[in-house]
């Protein structure tokens, strides 16, 4: 018995201080990023496209709107790969073939960021460059590559969710004469909803974050991108390029662009949560 | 009881700090840290290289980050010597002992496929600025410039505004990049980019161009026919370590200035 509890206490001991390190990671990142974002103004700091920090002005907009299309360019791409590689999966392929495919996708997420960037501008980048013209390093760029990046996670939570269903629905759906893809559309993809959703999010969520690679293919320019051709700059890749240098306001201001993607991320995730938790509800309610 | 055990983990918290710091600032007496401009930092390294062959049993450790990381570690005594790639601000310059190592030209790089081979400083500022957006309007094939430009606080990028820019900003149009090899890789993809960068690092896959009509060389720049010149400076603060001062002798000795020279630096004598 004894034993037991110097056991759990250890645990618990390793427990808490991973999750202080959390704490003291927000309480730090807060109180060096807020201080700037009132004195400058939010409305300022989070309407104006304005960042030059050399002449003291900060503002995140075309930044923020940057990371928005860029993510929004990755969850398009994301999602229709990843659902249709879940649905092929778990309803259509045959079992050695899903057995040999799923693991190959779990080592996409194995591979660092920096590989994806590398890739990206060796061969996708001139691509775009020579067929579709502008300089190449893009939205569209930084969306095909974060799309790749954030496939496993958005697929294996999509399997996931796609396993749950009751396979009672499924027969039903086949015994009222329904195909097997209608089967798919109307009560596989209806009944996995939510866990769909929440996939899409953290998939989302992963690519709003991602920074090594978006900075080699985006082009990193200030200005709000007018079309996919056109370059752009991501909260994340403002931070890490400026990061190194930065010192007084503009270090202020840099770390006010994290309390920003900060905010984001935890809002996404928390959508995610709820959005999951709410089928977990429903199921228990039946 | 759950108050003590709080404090059991804040103080192991501390613990893993202290030593996680106490590992970046330890510099032995032998040793020399060198931190900064990523302009600075392969020269740096081969003289490094050079110097250790010449004087086994001393250690040289370079690292870039850029000019204003150099001096702001130069500053906590986080590096022995910070490297700088462009002249100190007034207020620097009350802060730091610069020791000016070598001159550097920059250069106006471009695709071989773009036919301009020369420019004058107002055309240049007007490229990066935006004013010309297309390439005919300076003797070039019809088709939009992207202005490649370095991040803010890079020592290239403060020596390339001061020295072209002026008082008119950067376009906001122009691609970003961190480093000269990502701006070098990137001019010779695109034929319609243009680009700066230190003169000893153009290498052959890129053209540089004529400023005012005057070729970027060591030559031109040492008779002062070209003009984007910057100062590349080791930067101390306070007294100096003898092992920090044998390795600046090294450089700015006959011998360290003449490795600088071969790698397409300017001397400074």
């Amino acid at each position: 018995m004894k034993r037991d509890k110097v056991i759990g206490a250890i645990l618990l001991a390793i427990a808490l201080s991973a999750i202080s390190g959390l704490a003291l990671i927000t309480v730090f990142i807060f109180r060096e990023g807020v201080p700037i974002i009132l004195r400058v103004g939010a409305r300022q700091f989070f309407l104006s496209t304005d960042w030059e920090p050399s002449l003291g002005h900060f503002g995140i907009l075309s930044m923020m709107v940057g990371s928005l299309f860029v993510t929004v360019g990755a969850a398009v791409i994301g999602v229709v790969f990843s659902m249709g590689l879940a649905i092929v999966l778990t309803q259509f392929s045959p079992p050695g073939l899903s057995a040999a495919v799923k693991p190959v996708i779990e080592l996409l997420a194995g591979i660092p960021s920096v590989v994806y960037g590398f890739v990206g501008v060796v061969t996708l980048v001139p691509l775009i460059r020579r067929s579709l013209g502008g300089p190449g390093l893009s939205v569209l760029a930084a969306s095909v590559v974060l799309g790749v990046m954030i496939l496993p996670t958005i697929t294996s939570i999509a399997i996931d969710a796609l396993e749950a269903v009751p396979r009672s629905y499924l027969e039903g759906s086949i015994a009222l004469g329904a195909t097997r893809w209608q089967t798919v559309t109307m009560v596989l993809l209806r009944a996995a909803r939510s866990g769909l959703v929440a996939a899409v999010i953290l998939g989302m969520g992963r690519a709003i974050g991602e920074t090594m690679a978006v900075i080699m293919v985006a082009g990193n320019a200030l200005d709000v991108p007018r079309s996919l051709l056109a370059p752009v700059r991501t909260l994340t890749s403002n931070i890490a390029l400026e990061m190194g240098y930065a010192s007084g306001d503009h270090r202020q201001a840099l770390f006010a662009t994290g309390v920003t993607l900060f905010v984001i991320i935890t809002l996404l995730n928390v959508a995610a949560l709820t959005v999951s938790r709410q089928r977990a509800g429903r199921r228990r309610a039946k | 009881m759950p108050g003590a055990r709080l404090l059991f983990h804040a103080r192991i918290v501390m613990l893993g700090l202290v030593l996680i710091c106490g590992g970046c600032g330890r510099t032995s007496g032998r040793s020399v840290n060198l931190l900064g401009s990523t302009s600075i930092q392969p020269f740096a390294e081969m003289l490094a290289e050079r110097y250790l062959k010449e004087y086994p049993g001393q250690f040289v450790e370079v690292q870039g980050g850029g000019s204003t990381a150099g001096l702001q570690a130069a500053e906590s005594g986080l590096t022995n010597i910070g490297m700088c790639s462009r002249s100190l601000t007034a207020k620097e310059s009350l802060l730091f002992t610069p020791i000016l190592i070598a001159r550097d030209g920059l250069a106006i790089v471009v695709n071989p496929k773009n036919p301009v081979a020369s420019l004058s400083i107002e055309q240049l500022r007007a490229l990066f600025a935006g004013r010309i957006a297309d390439w005919n309007e300076v003797g070039g094939k019809a088709g939009p410039v992207w202005p490649i430009t370095r991040e803010e606080g890079s020592g290239t990028r403060e020596s390339f505004v001061r020295l072209v820019m002026g008082n008119e900003r950067i376009s906001r149009r122009s691609l970003t990049q961190e480093s000269n090899g990502a701006v070098k890789e990137l001019v010779r993809g695109d034929p319609a980019a243009i680009g700066y960068m230190s003169l000893g690092l153009v290498g052959p896959d890129l053209k540089a161009v004529a400023i005012e009509g005057a070729q970027p060389t060591v030559e031109n720049v040492l008779a002062g026919r070209y003009n984007l010149v910057r100062p590349l400076l080791f930067v101390t603060k306070g007294t100096v370590a003898p092992a920090t001062q044998k390795f600046i002798d090294f450089v700015l000795s006959s011998e360290g200035q003449r490795l600088l020279a071969t790698e397409g630096l300017v001397k400074i004598r």
